[in-house]
């Protein structure tokens, strides 16, 4: 059984149709991509997925349970946790207290303290700057402390949405080297994505979507530029 | 000089009551962005609570802090659950009206229960005066009135600061969508600010009610204090909430020596006028 299984998806905002019976498998320890231009319905993929958008019809499954009626906190409760486009990191509250709030659920609160150490000890210039305010940090800081706050759930499956967006090409560097490491340490990863090169580099496997719809999918070895660019931009 | 101290002193105390009048009111709309007309009411319902249990159970009113305040989170929080929930998505006029609905039971089950009698929560505290410098009388209710104010205060800024609790209200405050994706059900968190603040509500209830007689129908008096409080410091800050209560305290009885008794009221809010047109997002509020 797949660890996260998305079926049949169709989602509408109002009379809009903005997923068509999305299909999607990740399985436990892989490192799925899932790229598209703008609008082609990735954020929506995920905000179901997460329990922000509901679906009209279809079904989420993660861990064998259905959690496409479930609410957010329970989803995150279950171990599936999102590392927001934007960052959207609590700009009022300091870097400790965004880290902490990670940690919100029972299940992740019995091991704060450790999951606090690891989270800085994976993103170091954090540890400087632990008192500050989230809205002091620079845009690859703040990405390493929304990273950094997803991991403090306790999450077995991980999901990035676009995590270079706005960053420079050697944070997003960095941010890439974290990804691989907090994959290689065992968690599953779903990487959204606009960046096909970087993204598919680390992928094991891929889902291309275009206007709602899944246009391609398969390893990253299976994919060849052209493919790539007709599924992506329908050229 | 030294008859300018007395309401300078005074002022400052009764800001510190002020400052707890108000900090539920500003709770409530600094995270939920909601304004609650029934904030009075849960003050005047806490002073009839404890004047029930002094008659009952014969004890201080100062002790009734201790029940009646836990008591009335739990009338928040499920006035919250049952009532206000099921209207925060859609802006801010359903909750006006539920509210000022609200206020409005209240008031009549008070009127209905206790009549329209005076009372108040007898305590020697309240005629006893402290004597400063040989010349000042400062009444002895009004020290204790900052004192708990002041403990009111610093003990909801450590509880925002280092509590779960605490970081979940934040968090909601600022971005509920992403609150949310932590784990936080902003439902229940909201029920536990409106909880929060129907403590507030309760604690500067049984301080007002030590201080000053009071009606079923005073809730609406203490409505327009907290408004202009929060207005004056900042709807949402804390600390604002504390230098509004201040500043309203001081004019008050500034403008009462200055102008003659009659004029307290005015004075008071013709600050929160200048302020208004000065700083419109009060003294420490953001924009």
């Amino acid at each position: 059984m797949p660890m996260l299984e998305v079926k049949d998806l169709d989602v509408f905002y109002g009379q809009l149709q903005a997923l068509f019976k999305i299909n999607l498998k990740v399985n436990e320890g892989q490192v799925v991509s899932v790229l598209g231009a703008n609008g082609a319905g990735k954020s929506t993929l995920l905000k179901t997925i997460c329990g922000i958008e509901r679906a009209q019809s279809g079904i989420v499954r993660f861990r064998e349970k259905r959690i496409d009626e479930l609410q957010p906190n329970e989803i995150v409760d279950m171990g599936l946790s999102l590392v927001p486009e934007g960052r959207q990191i609590f700009s009022n509250m300091s870097v400790r207290e965004n880290l902490m709030i990670g940690s919100y659920t029972s299940r992740a609160r019995k091991r704060s303290r450790e999951n606090l150490e690891t989270a800085l000890q994976l993103f170091r210039p954090l540890k400087a700057r632990i008192d500050q305010k989230g809205i002091d940090l620079s845009g690859g800081e703040q990405q390493m402390l929304a990273i950094g706050r997803a991991l403090m759930s306790q999450p077995r499956l991980l999901i990035f949405d676009e995590i270079s967006l706005g960053l420079s090409p050697l944070v997003v560097k960095e941010l890439y080297k974290a990804v691989k490491e907090i994959n290689e340490d065992g968690m599953t990863v779903v990487l959204v994505e606009q960046d096909v090169r970087r993204s598919l580099r680390v992928a094991s496997f891929a889902y291309i979507l275009q206007e709602g719809r899944v246009t391609l999918k398969g390893t990253p070895a299976s994919l060849t530029e052209e493919t790539v660019k007709k599924a992506y931009f329908g050229l | 000089m030294t008859e300018y101290l007395e309401p300078l002193i005074n002022g400052i105390l009764l800001g510190g009551l002020y400052g707890v009048v108000g900090i539920g009111l500003s709770m409530v709309f600094g995270i939920m962005r909601q304004v609650n007309l029934a904030h009075g009411e849960f003050m005047i319902l806490s002073c009839y609570f404890s004047l029930v249990a002094l008659h009952l159970l014969g004890l201080h009113p100062l002790l009734t802090l201790v029940f009646v305040p836990p008591f009335m989170f739990f009338i928040g929080y499920l006035i919250q659950i049952s009532l206000f929930n099921r209207v925060m998505q859609k802006g801010m006029e359903p909750f006006l009206m539920i509210s000022f609905g609200l206020s409005i039971i209240l008031q009549n089950a008070l009127l209905l229960i206790f009549t329209p009698d005076a009372r108040s929560l007898k305590t020697a505290l309240a005629i006893k005066s402290v004597n400063v410098f040989g010349y000042l009388h400062i009444p002895l209710i009004h020290i204790v009135n900052f004192t708990v104010g002041i403990l009111v205060l610093l003990f909801l800024h450590q509880f925002m600061k280092r509590t779960y609790l605490g970081w979940a209200i934040t968090a909601a405050a600022e971005n509920e969508t992403t609150a949310k994706l932590m784990g936080i059900n902003a439902k229940k968190v909201y029920a536990c600010t409106m909880g929060i603040a129907a403590v507030t509500a309760a604690i500067s209830g049984i301080l007002v009610g030590m201080t000053f007689t009071f009606y079923p129908h005073s809730g609406t008096q203490y409505l327009i204090i907290a408004f202009g409080v929060v207005i004056i410091g900042g709807l949402g800050s804390l600390p604002g909430t504390f230098i509004g209560g201040l500043i309203l305290g001081v004019s008050q009885l500034f403008g009462g020596r200055i102008l003659g008794p009659g004029f307290q009221l005015l004075s008071g809010y013709m600050i929160l006028l200048i302020v208004l047109t000065v700083r419109p997002q009060g003294i420490l509020g953001g924009r």
